[in-house]
Order: C-alpha cells, then sequence, then structure tokens
C-alpha cells in the first residue's frame, strides 16, 4: 500500500513539474485570474448585486472551467502518446490505474492551487461586507469537484488520440453536453413538450444541478457522490483506453 | 532468465508475430536481428509486458508476466525503440524520477544515479533540458534509465541507433562487459554488432524465427562465411515482400 502511494505521488509530482518546466502553468493562471476577474466584476454584476457573496464568480466558473479545464488536461495522455513515454512509464513496476491516478491528482492540484489564487475576491467581499464565509467555503469544493469532473473526462479524451487539439475539442464538447442538460434555457425548451419528469431526470445528469446546491451553502451527500462518481467513472474508462491502445 | 514460449501476437489479421520460443540465460547477450517490421520490436513489448500476448507465455526471473507484471517489470531494465523521454525534463531531474519509479531513495538513489551517469557519459549534459540535448546523449540519457536500478534483465530495442561510430564502439562494449552477469537482449540492424557484442543470435523475419545460434554457427551457414549472406538468404526485405 505504502509502496503504491509512493509511486503514485512520484508520478504526480514529475506531472506537476511538467506544468511548471513548460509555460502552460503560467499562461494557465494569468488567464483564469484575469478572466475570472473580468466576468465576476463585469457580467457578474458583483457590485449592481447588493449582496456580500461571491456568486457572480462562481456563477461563471462552470463557463470559464468548460475551456480552461480541458486546456490543463488534454497533454495529459495523448503527449505520453505523441512522445513515446507511455512505453516507459508502463514498463516501469506500476500498474496503469496508479498511472492515471498520479496524473489525475497532479493535474487536479493544480487547478486547485489556481482555484486558491482566486482568494483576493474573497478578501476584497470580506472587506466590503459581511459574507458567509461557510457558504464561500462550500462554494471552493463545489468549484474544485466541478474541475475535478471536466478534468477526469479530459483525461478520458486525452487517452483516445495522440492529437492534443483532438482531445482538447472532444473534451469542451462532453463537458458542454454535461453542462447543457441542466442549463435552464434548455431545459425550459424541453419542459414544453416533455414531461415534467423527465426534464428532471434529464437535468440530474447536469454538473450544473449539483454544482448549485455547493453555492447554496449546502453540502448534499448525493452531489459529492454525482461529481465522484463521473470522476471515478472517466477514469476507469482511461484505463480500459490504454489497455485497449496495448492489446491492439 | 527469460523465456519465450510459443508467444504469438495479432494485430487485427495481421500477424506480427508467429510462435516465437527462446531463452536467454544469465551471462548471454542475445543479439535480435530481421528486416524492418519483422515482429522484433514486438516480440520485444511482450517481454517487457508493455503489450500483452495473443497466445504464448513470457517468464522472467521465473515469474509470469500476466500474471505478475510488476515483479517481472522490477527485473527488467528496458530501452524502447527511438529512445522516448520526457523532454521538457532535465536529464538530471528524469533520472531521479526513474530512480524513485524504481523505489530508490536517499543515497541509494544518488549512487544509482552516479553510477549510471559515469556508464553513459552523462556529466556534461546533467543539468540541461532534454530537448536541447543531440541525438546521442538523449539516446544515452534513456539508456541510463534502463540501467538505473542494475536489472538483471535487460531489453534494448536498437540501442546504437542514431549513434556515432565512437559511441556505438562504447555502447556494444557495455553490452557485452553488462552482458557477463546479466541476461540481455537486443535487437539491431547492423550485422557487425552481432559479431562484437552477442553470445547469440537470432533471426526474425514476418514473426518467425528463421535462424538461432552462435554468430559464429550462422556465418558458417553462408557459402561466403559472411553473416550479412547468410541474412539475405533467409530474410527478404519489404519491397519483395509487398510484391509477393
Amino acid at each position: 500500500m505504502k509502496a503504491s502511494w509512493a509511486a503514485i505521488w512520484t508520478i504526480a509530482r514529475r506531472e506537476l513539474a511538467a506544468y511548471f518546466e513548460s509555460p502552460v502553468a503560467y499562461v494557465f493562471l494569468v488567464i483564469f485570474l484575469l478572466l475570472s476577474g473580468f466576468f465576476t466584476f463585469t457580467f457578474g454584476g458583483f457590485f449592481e448585486r447588493g449582496e456580500a457573496s461571491l456568486a457572480a464568480f462562481f456563477n461563471w466558473l462552470p463557463w470559464l472551467f468548460l475551456f480552461l479545464v480541458p486546456a490543463a488536461g488534454m497533454r495529459l495522455w495523448s503527449e505520453e502518446r505523441r512522445l513515446g513515454t507511455i512505453e516507459l512509464l508502463l514498463t516501469m513496476p506500476v500498474a496503469a490505474w496508479q498511472a492515471i491516478a498520479g496524473k489525475f491528482l497532479a493535474s487536479w492540484l493544480f487547478l486547485v492551487v489556481a482555484l486558491a489564487l482566486s482568494f483576493p475576491i474573497v478578501v476584497t467581499v470580506n472587506w466590503l461586507g459581511d459574507p458567509d464565509n461557510g457558504v464561500i467555503a462550500s462554494g471552493y469544493v463545489g468549484a474544485a469537484l466541478l474541475a475535478g469532473t471536466y478534468l477526469a473526462i479530459s483525461c478520458l479524451t486525452s487517452a483516445l488520440t495522440r492529437n492534443q487539439v483532438i482531445a482538447f475539442i472532444l473534451a469542451v464538447v462532453l463537458c458542454l453536453a454535461l453542462i447543457l442538460v441542466g442549463f435552464s434555457p434548455l431545459t425550459d425548451l424541453l419542459a414544453r413538450w416533455a414531461s415534467p419528469w423527465l426534464v428532471e431526470a434529464v437535468s440530474k445528469f447536469s454538473v450544473l444541478t449539483h454544482y448549485d446546491g455547493f453555492q447554496k451553502g449546502v453540502l448534499d451527500s448525493r452531489d459529492l457522490l454525482y461529481f465522484l462518481s463521473v470522476i471515478a467513472y472517466a477514469l476507469f474508462a482511461t484505463g480500459v483506453v490504454i489497455r485497449n491502445h496495448r492489446t491492439g | 532468465m527469460i523465456k519465450v514460449e510459443n508467444l504469438s501476437k495479432s494485430f487485427g489479421s495481421k500477424l506480427a508475430v508467429d510462435g516465437v520460443s527462446f531463452e536467454v540465460g544469465t551471462g548471454e547477450v542475445l543479439g535480435f536481428l530481421g528486416p524492418n517490421g519483422a515482429g522484433k520490436s514486438t516480440t520485444m513489448r511482450m517481454i517487457t509486458g508493455f503489450i500483452p500476448p495473443s497466445a504464448g507465455a513470457v517468464s522472467v526471473c521465473g515469474l509470469d508476466v500476466q500474471e505478475n507484471p510488476i515483479e517481472v517489470k522490477r527485473r527488467i531494465g528496458y530501452l524502447p525503440e527511438a529512445a522516448p523521454s520526457y523532454t521538457e525534463m532535465s536529464v538530471l531531474s528524469f533520472l531521479r524520477f526513474a530512480a524513485e519509479m524504481r523505489g530508490l531513495r536517499g543515497e541509494g538513489r544518488r549512487s544509482a544515479i552516479r553510477r549510471v551517469v559515469e556508464l553513459c557519459h552523462l556529466e556534461s549534459v546533467l543539468g540541461q533540458t532534454i530537448d536541447t540535448l543531440s541525438k546521442g546523449f538523449r539516446h544515452r540519457t534513456c539508456l541510463a534509465q534502463a540501467l538505473i536500478h542494475d536489472p538483471e534483465v535487460l531489453i534494448l530495442d536498437e540501442p546504437t541507433d542514431g549513434l556515432d561510430p565512437n559511441q556505438k564502439h562504447e555502447v556494444r562494449t557495455l553490452i557485452r562487459k553488462m552482458g557477463e552477469s546479466k541476461a540481455i537482449i537486443f535487437s539491431t540492424h547492423i550485422l557487425e554488432e552481432v559479431e562484437a557484442a552477442c553470445t547469440r543470435a537470432i533471426i526474425i523475419d514476418r514473426g518467425r524465427i528463421v535462424a538461432n545460434g552462435t554468430p559464429g554457427e550462422l556465418k558458417a551457414r553462408a557459402p561466403s562465411g559472411k553473416l550479412e549472406d547468410f541474412f539475405r538468404s533467409i530474410t527478404r526485405s519489404d519491397t519483395v515482400k509487398e510484391a509477393a
């Protein structure tokens, strides 16, 4: 058990270093912080809301992450395949699942760091008003889970191809689908001709439905279970894809 | 040490390796010869556990590769074809990563890195990003990775590819020296290399073993007494294969 965590951690450390040894990490962090700030204070109506909360910030995250998370995750496996290093990695004494977990955890950690760097918005809100910091904390937990879910999907699409552009586009499309099934302009449209239970059943599959719970400060185990099971499923599928490549 | 029994691999309808069997013991260096596309790399990938065989079995140090993949991988050092590496890393951090993946920590890791850096002559480029290295250095960096845990078994897929004549000579000498205490399989296109470094050679063509013997025995089978003539008489080139 200890040895298997050591291997996962070694792989994760290498992956994290790969982010920071290339410009990827810095470009990502700057763009994320610029865009999230921009959305929060302009479209989000941070000041016009007249309430001390981070809703303006969190509401935009599912859309911002839709592009940024696949960009951070697209290279995970496609790069290994393009360089041929997958052959090195998988002939070292580790199981494929350890490699998958290590790479996923490293990227997730990186995204969590990016999220954490948005702390000036939290400071601003606390300075201007008296927000419910419990709600903000649960909002961040939801945001981290959302990022992990998009990331796991990006892992899967990245394992499917050695072309990073294809991996990126596939991940965006899949994540967008997970948003749209619960996106109210669309579900309202569906509600015009479908029965309410169908609309509700479909929207249960949406990341938005489960993400919203966290933004209201409600930590529901079902929401948690949703995110964790999508992550687990996508990573499991990644394992299947990687095994199939090798089987030929 | 390495026992390959009736190993086969098919990709779709194409049979890449077809019932290959051989054994390599400690102290043996087996040269793996054959035209491009003959199934050399596929066979090596099956021995290292990277791809599973369609039929047959491989055991390394008495352990079945399919049943004990991790234990087998611990005992093997592998240089894949084209010597891939994480090009954005420096040579030193790449070797550290390889050492840690092999469970080496602290002083064990440091001395392992010192040993392979000396063996593969990487002193001058330790801090350099692999991206910026010449092909010869990249190749030796990947070779160093394969040697870092001083494995009992070495699988080297074209270890001298892309090296200049001096480097080729050094790698050959290194292989011969290591072969005294390890079981080594290496593939090559260069026939002199077989005579220079191998105790035994196997020629593989279209997935099947067509010859197996010491370099001297194989040479003797050609009327001219040259390994090259023998090789050409029993294998077919890509172009011939396509016409057939």
